[in-house]
């Protein structure tokens, strides 16, 4: 790994992400955290900072097809890594069947929780098409949310899912 | 929130993770899936000058099972890997399960088991199954390696046998093809929540007759402990529910829990009491298992 050191003896490193498909070269130092590449360096801020201790899930992205806490991931670690954040589940200017069922189903209050949401449910569906309720709650359960009280967020994946949702 | 300045290392070989530990002594530590260490830098409790990764060291990562020796487990292997692991659900469900059964899935995809043992926190969930199970760590300084029993590998909350330029290789599990085991993780909530009690057990039946039994508890002492009194009540007798009770009512008498925001030592021990006599008729009847349990109010 390429190492720069400036007149004040601050190492930078040089490293290369793939985010959304887009491959970036970035400097950062040795404790510079994943999220804050994403949000301050790549403008990604969909990508959100809540507890910024591993607890809560708002800052979760998807790293070689698995969701993590972007908040206690050095940018380091995850060099040469593949990263989904939220802004890439959109195709084309087209929502993601779950970005759809969440509106559908108002699986979101203040949003604040909704990317991370999206992204532990687009992981699981991704290596499980059709989770059972059960699946899907312990899919979710690292990513806390303050308002909406899940009900609705596990009856939107169950729609993207194609399964059927009671209404009301 | 951000973390003091450090420096990175991310060697190629394990010898050289020795030589830097060594190199930079006690202003160096290991960094493997990060989610203790990143926190406590966060939190200010830790402060340490150079970490020392170990993500390119692809031959930590990964369970096999070798002939003769058993199944071996290596550091960096996180928790999901023990949850998807084939060789695990087949031999010890009881791993996976404990491993399902810890902090949320991100949590999960980069937490390993090597950072989890290390970090010797007494609630600590993979240490009691490995415990139960006679798990051995293998460990390697500037000298070489050396071995360690997991039960001796704990000498306090926080305080390990290993000396401060050792890293841990690998945990191996010996063979047992007779032997059932259980863990029981008690919690406050179903999910993210840490142990009030832990309970793992495993037993070697011949016929009706106890052959064998292991008990080690989590959060209810300094350490993960053997509970060898209520083994010692199982051996060599016959199989029955009362003596079940009897073993619960040993491991309870023998464990030394605190009272804390989780619960009353009190409430602890009885709990051991219970979750024992549970965990031994699992590990009787069922093969291998896991079970996560929550409190009334967690429901
Ligand atoms: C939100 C959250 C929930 C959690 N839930 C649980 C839970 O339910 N149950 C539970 O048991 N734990 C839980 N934990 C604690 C933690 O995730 C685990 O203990 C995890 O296994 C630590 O592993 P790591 O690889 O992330 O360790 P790191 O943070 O990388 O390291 C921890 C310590 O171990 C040392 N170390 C790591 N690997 C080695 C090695 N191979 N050789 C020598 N030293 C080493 C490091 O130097 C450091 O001191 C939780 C943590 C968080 C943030
Ligand atoms: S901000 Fe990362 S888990 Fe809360
Ligand atoms: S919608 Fe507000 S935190 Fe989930």
């Amino acid at each position: 790994m390429q190492a720069i050191v400036d007149k004040e003896g601050i190492k930078r490193y040089l490293i290369s992400l793939t985010v959304n498909g887009d491959t970036y070269t970035v400097v950062v130092k040795a404790n510079t955290m994943l999220v804050n590449v994403l949000r301050e360096e790549l403008n990604l801020t969909g990508t959100k900072k809540g507890c910024e201790t591993g607890d809560c899930g708002s800052c979760t992205v998807i790293m070689d097809g698995k969701p993590v806490n972007s908040c206690i991931i050095l940018a380091l670690e995850a060099d040469g890594k593949e990263i989904t954040t939220i802004e890439g589940v959109a195709q084309n200017g087209v929502l993601d069947k779950l970005q759809e069922s969440f509106l559908n189903q108002t699986a979101v209050q203040c949003g604040y929780c909704t990317p991370g949401m999206i992204l532990s449910a687009k992981a699981l569906l991704t290596r499980n098409p059709n989770p059972t309720e059960h699946e899907i709650r312990e899919a979710i359960a690292g990513n806390l949310c303050r308002c909406t009280g899940y009900v609705n967020i596990v009856k939107a994946i169950k729609e993207a899912a194609g399964q059927p949702v009671d209404e009301h | 929130m951000y973390t003091p300045d450090f420096d990175y290392y991310a060697p190629q070989t394990v010898q050289e993770v020795c030589s830097l530990l060594t190199q930079f002594g006690s202003k160096a530590k290991i960094l493997s899936g990060g989610t203790d260490l990143m926190v406590k830098l966060k939190h200010g409790t830790i402060d340490y000058e150079v970490l020392i990764s170990l993500k390119e060291l692809n031959e930590l990562k990964g369970i096999t099972y070798q002939e003769g020796k058993g199944v071996v487990v290596g550091a960096r292997t996180t928790h999901n890997d023990l949850v998807n692991s084939d060789i695990l659900n087949e031999k010890y469900l009881s791993i996976s399960e404990a491993a399902h059964h810890m902090a949320g899935n991100q949590i999960r995809n980069i937490g390993t088991i090597g950072g989890n043992i290390v970090n010797a926190v007494p609630s600590a969930d993979l240490p009691p199954i490995f415990i139960a199970l006679g798990a051995i760590v293998t460990i390697l300084g500037p000298e070489g390696e050396r071995t360690v029993p997991l039960e001796d590998f704990f000498t306090g909350p926080g305080k390990t046998v290993l000396a401060q330029n050792e890293i841990v290789t690998y945990i191996t599990i010996p063979d047992q093809p007779t032997t059932g085991s259980n863990y029981i993780k008690f919690g406050l909530r179903r999910s993210g929540a840490l142990a009030v009690v832990g309970v793992a057990s495993s037993v070697t039946m011949e016929g009706n007759i106890i052959k064998d039994a292991r008990i080690a508890l989590g959060a209810v002492a300094p350490v993960p402990m053997r509970a060898k009194n209520a083994e010692a009540a199982l051996i060599g007798k016959e199989y029955t529910d009362e003596l079940l009770e009897q073993a619960g009512v040993a491991a309870s008498q023998e464990c030394s829990p605190i009272s804390d925001i989780r619960g009353s030592a009190e409430y602890r021990r009885d709990m051991v009491r219970v979750f024992t006599k549970r965990s031994l008729k699992a590990s009787i009847t069922k093969g291998h298992s896991g079970e996560h349990l929550e409190t009334e109010h967690g429901k």
